[in-house]
């Protein structure tokens, strides 16, 4: 069998762990090989030693059947390996086409000789179908598109072993069905895709084979043809994982969150925008209330105004009957709200902070933390002690690890664990699965659910249709601003669910709002 | 188990501003040599030695120690809740005009003349920093701009208020305060002979702990740092950031203003001269807070060791060296004291990175 990459029994240790334990991976010409593990499991350790980033203990590389050393992303590079990182790598003032040819400039005479360039990214796109403005600035244009200037990048540099890092994780669902149309677009020309994720979908509709980690271990080689989402899910996790969520019917209660006419105007150089546009809507106890819709429609800034990071230009919020529109955040942290960041490094922790400050961020000066202004240390660890028992997070030093040292995984349990332990009656929790793991959703999940059925409501915001699908009781859709449509999920399909977050409102399933 | 680790942390903290210090060291003794090949060993051992010749010696080095580590207070305060207070100089100067002010125009005070004028003194410094703080907060400004140039409006403010208030016309400078402003030596003045150290000394103290405290062990320390941090994470936790950002700037600037307070007040000629010249104290307490890592205990003995540097140099014009080689010495090790906080970072950031793999 011929394989094009071969990593054998690869050992990368780092002080007190082994990130890698002795793993093989063979990749075949023109397949799409998946590279399934939680986080944490080894992908990245691996991905980077065949990068030439870390160089490992133990083990063989071999490409092309020749056994070679990889000291560097150059030499990585010139033997026609090329990586899609998850945050791109690209100049944001420079043009498409001068960012795929950054590196590879043609020369004549001291001067650019762009045109060539050109004319080669013209045909890649053309052939790959991969659609871009070579002369847009890439600040100006969507995520979706940098990713294809970033895989042009790839075939620009003639790479034939393309590896993608976790590539769907900041796509729109038919972004992410783009890239897998492509991704085999490229696998049929003879390239052959390394793809790191742990959506099993994914790896389901586009992967010809796959391998899975674990904690540094090689767990084992499927063929996806014969392989279910379970069975991978199982081989991932050491267990077995249930996703698919049954919530048990229950009447909803009394109104939690009301929200009257909201509107949000966005202040930017200048030109004033509308971004929440006259929301209304109502949460309930007992009810998981999800708004759905793609990246950038006003879920951020709706979910600031309900929280008070912002204020809004007009409209009214109410929280258990009470108006809180001008209300401080500290009001509403005090008052039943409870709030699980988009952002958890930006908004969610203070990462110089210890995991035990974090964990305490809105409570610090209650009584239970604080006495005649001084900090009670002793407190603070029990109760962290408390939580990290409570909700398995994981951390080397327990309640004295800096949040900074934490994997993404452990620091979203952490938020998780602080918001919910706060016993909100309207938890909002924004993307609360972002990045994570099979493992650390189904957890997750479960808490919210948990929320709902201990008769709390959660008003979820999500841009994942499997979680929005699975999770809610109902289904706001958000777009542009404004919520057009009020679904049930059980009433509708994925399909029809992806066409009103479009924007294109399906006729038929559904009813409007108003 | 925990505490030998934490002894260990601790030190190995300190290890960066160590290495610093020894090698500016070095480095002062190059710039010997080449100044004054023979003279250089007798003059490097002078440097390490001469502060401790005598008790007098010591108490000099507690006296110029005592401005500059409240300066290095105020500038260390700062960073540790995010901030960068370049305005020391400013909020220094004004700190003593308002001490100086109460020393020569109320004497029937009395006994406590003395701490009237310095709470003056500490409540002028905090004014200094209330508008760069609120600029910040509320407007965005960056508080290096602001109060850059509130150095300039503070020096010739007092250069003008001065003049029109309590000037001494011969010799271009502020007229002397009274005998009951002036800091009492409490005993100091018999264990350590003929030098000039007063309870200002003990004030720097009370304030390093004060301070300490603040930081490590209250709320509003927890608040002032978590601002520092991550402005919009404290926001997110419902705390007033803008108000933190304003009390972190007048806290600094009060810890400034004491200082210009505690010089002033000492009662060995020091008089607040009308030129043009922005006050030394203030932008030596950058260097002193880089030195002692912005940890208040740090800063107190890296404001001793610049103290102890200072007197060791003045003795070396016995052995043919100009004052300014002293000065030249003193600056690099400041230098190296930056490249400490550089060391410190890469360490830090493997050290977190090795620890971030250990995670997973």
């Amino acid at each position: 069998m011929d394989y094009i990459i071969e990593m054998l029994d690869i050992t990368k240790e780092f002080p007190g762990i082994v990130a890698n334990d002795g793993v093989t991976l063979q990749v075949k010409k023109g397949e799409i090989h998946a590279l399934l593990g939680e986080n944490g499991a080894g992908k990245s350790t691996l991905m980077n030693v065949l990068f030439g980033l870390y160089q490992p203990e133990k083990g063989v590389i071999k490409i092309r059947g020749k056994e070679v050393k990889i000291d560097g992303p150059r030499t990585a590079n010139a033997l026609g390996i090329g990586m899609v990182h998850q945050h791109f790598m690209l100049v944001d003032t420079f043009t498409v086409l001068q960012n795929i040819v950054l590196g590879m400039e043609t020369v004549s005479g001291g001067l650019l000789q762009m045109e060539e360039a050109r004319e080669k990214v013209d045909a890649l796109s053309e052939k790959y179908g991969l659609k871009v403005d070579p002369d847009a600035l890439v600040s100006d244009i969507t995520v979706g598109m940098q990713q294809r200037v970033e895989i042009l990048k790839m075939l620009y540099r003639n790479n034939d072993i393309l590896i993608f890092d976790e590539p769907t994780a900041v796509l729109t669902p038919q972004e992410i069905e783009e890239l897998m149309h492509t991704m085999r677009g490229l696998a049929a020309e003879g390239k052959s895709i390394i793809f790191i994720t742990h959506k099993l979908n994914e790896i389901m509709e586009a992967a010809d084979r796959c391998t899975v980690l674990r904690r540094g271990k090689l767990i084992g080689v499927v063929d996806v043809a014969s392989a279910t989402k379970e069975s991978l899910s199982e081989m991932m996790v050491g267990r077995k994982v249930d996703l698919e969520i049954e919530l048990q019917p229950q009447a909803a209660g009394e109104p939690v969150l009301t929200v009257e006419n909201l509107c949000v105007n966005s202040h930017r150089q200048g030109h004033t925008k509308a971004v929440v546009k006259d929301v209304s809507f109502q949460v309930h106890r007992g009810e998981i209330v999800c708004i759905a819709g793609i990246d950038g429609n006003g879920q951020t800034e709706l979910v600031h105004a309900l929280t008070g990071l912002i204020h809004p230009d007009s409209g009214k919020v109410a929280l258990n009957g009470k108006d809180i529109t001008r209300q401080s955040v500290r009001y509403r942290n005090t008052n039943g709200l409870a709030h699980i960041p988009e952002d958890r490094h930006k908004h969610g922790l203070v990462l110089d902070y210890t995991l035990g400050e974090n964990l305490i961020l809105q409570r610090y000066f209650t009584d239970e933390f604080q006495s005649h202004g001084f900090l009670r240390r002793d407190n603070i660890i029990a109760y962290a002690n408390r939580l990290i028992e409570e909700f398995d997070i994981r951390s080397g030093q327990g309640a004295v690890t800096p949040a900074r040292s934490m994997s993404g995984g452990n620091q979203q349990k952490a938020i998780v664990a602080r918001e919910i332990d706060r016993d909100p009656d309207l938890l909002v929790a924004v993307q609360p699965t972002r990045g994570l793991d099979v493992g650390a959703i189904e957890y997750i999940h479960k808490k919210l659910v948990e929320q709902r059925d201990s008769g709390k409501a959660v008003l979820l915001v999500s841009l994942e249709l499997d979680e929005v699908m699975n999770l809610s009781d109902r289904i706001l859709v958000i777009y542009e601003g404004s919520i057009v449509a009020d679904l049930n999920p059980e009433e509708i399909t994925v399909q029809e669910l992806g066409l009103y977050m479009a924007g294109s409102a399906p006729g038929e399933a559904g009813r409007e709002v108003h | 188990m925990k505490r030998p680790d934490k002894l260990k942390e601790t030190i190995l903290s300190f290890l960066p501003s160590i290495l610093a210090i020894v090698v500016g060291l070095l480095f002062g003794f190059v710039i010997l040599l080449i100044s004054n090949p023979g003279q250089a060993l007798g003059g490097f051992s002078t440097i390490i030695t001469g502060a401790f010749r005598d008790m007098r010696s010591i108490g000099r080095v507690m006296y110029f120690a005592t401005p500059i580590v409240l300066t290095g207070l105020s500038v260390g305060f700062a960073f540790k809740t995010g901030l960068f207070n370049i305005g020391t100089p400013g909020q220094f100067i004004v700190g003593a005009f308002g001490a100086v002010l109460i020393g020569i125009k109320f004497p029937q005070l009395g006994s406590v003349h003395w701490i009237v004028a310095l709470l003056v003194s500490i409540v002028f410094g905090a004014l200094w920093a209330l508008l760069p703080g609120i600029l910040k907060a509320f407007a965005n400004v960056h508080e290096v701009i602001s109060s850059i140039m509130m150095n300039y409006i503070g020096m010739y403010l007092v250069n003008y208020l001065v003049q029109y208030n309590i000037y001494d016309r011969l010799r271009n400078q502020s007229m002397p305060v009274a005998k009951s402003a002036i800091i009492p030596r409490m005993g100091l003045d018999k264990i350590f002979p003929k030098s000039n150290v007063n309870a200002g000394f003990f004030v720097a103290i009370l304030a390093v702990i004060v301070i300490y405290i603040i930081l490590n062990k209250t709320t509003f320390g927890y608040e002032l740092k978590a601002v520092g941090f991550n402005r919009h994470a404290s926001k997110y936790a419902g705390i007033n950031e803008r108000r933190s950002i304003v009390l972190s700037m007048v806290i600094a600037g009060a810890l400034a203003g004491l200082g210009g307070g505690l010089l002033h007040l000492a009662g060995t000629g020091k008089y607040i001269e009308v030129v043009d010249v922005l006050a030394a104290e203030g932008f030596t307490g950058i260097p002193v807070a880089l030195l002692g890592m912005s940890n208040p205990i740090g800063i107190l003995f890296s404001g001793l060791f610049i103290g102890f540097l200072t007197v060791g140099g003045d003795y070396l014009q016995l052995y043919d060296y100009v004052p300014e080689v002293i000065d030249i010495i003193v600056a690099s090790i400041i230098y190296f004291s930056a490249f400490a906080l550089i060391i410190r970072d890469v360490i830090q950031r493997r050290r977190l990175r090795l620890g971030g793999e250990k995670e997973q």
